[in-house]
């Protein structure tokens, strides 16, 4: 089974980020979007735990929403960056989803 | 009217919700009465002003232009609280750099924004008289 989890909150303003990572197993793919992407951003505490997460898990980033944002050009190393049509993608590539709130 | 010393604070980053958009329209209206106005972006309220935003893709209004227009509004004290920035491993080269015109210096262009720590803006927040928080 794989899940896709998604993160739509700052990991600055709550803990969902955290959470999330503690249930990521490997095979799983955690997508950031909304406010969730600023844990896709280099130099923060959020990108360092990507960095030391498990090779199994893959992350990545909504990209309008980092567009949105400003940050394009801050994305931390190890996250893939999707549109719409990729999000659609790990939807229906995954069992199911978990949309952290 | 009595002039009083508004301050109002940002704490949350733009687009996820409706906070900071709100926030920048109660300035905007507050800017008709004259008052002393300070704006504080703090935590993820410094992500309000980061350069560079484009909203195209996901079919909201950006609104990060209307900052600029502050100074024109005399609201010309806009406090960044350092430790939130590095958190966020940004500086202040991430951020928009606002300005104002001082009509008593011949419309001399001066920085809006005041980079400060959290001790020097818990002072300037104990000033004030009337505290708005977004």
């Amino acid at each position: 089974m794989s899940l896709l989890h998604t993160i739509n909150k700052s990991p600055f303003e709550s803990n969902t980020f955290d959470t999330c990572l503690g249930y990521a197993l490997d095979g799983s793919t955690v997508l950031l979007i909304e406010d969730g992407v600023y844990a896709a951003t280099t130099d923060t505490s959020a990108a360092e735990k990507i960095k030391n997460a498990s090779s199994g898990v893959t992350f990545a980033v909504l990209g309008p929403d980092l567009q949105a944002r400003g940050l394009e050009g801050k994305l931390a190393d190890g996250i893939k960056v999707v549109d719409y049509e990729g999000f659609v993608n790990l939807v229906a590539e995954n069992d199911s989803v978990q949309s952290w709130l | 009217m009595a002039i009083k010393k508004f301050m109002y604070v940002n704490r949350k980053p733009p687009y996820g919700t409706v906070y900071a958009l709100e926030s920048l329209e109660v300035v905007l209206i507050g800017a008709a009465f004259d008052q002393d106005v300070s704006l504080a972006f703090i935590g993820d309220g410094v992500y309000q002003l980061t350069k560079g935003q484009n909203t195209e893709a996901i079919g909201q209004k950006n609104f990060s232009p209307v900052y600029s227009a502050l100074g024109d509004y005399e609201v010309t004290k806009i406090y960044i609280e350092k430790e939130s920035l590095e958190e966020r491993g940004l500086t202040l080269d991430d951020l928009q750099h606002l300005v104002w015109e001082d009509e008593d210096e011949d419309y001399a262009e001066k920085d809006s924004i005041r980079l400060v720590s959290r001790a020097e803006l818990a002072d300037v927040m104990a000033e004030q008289e009337i505290i708005l928080s977004f």
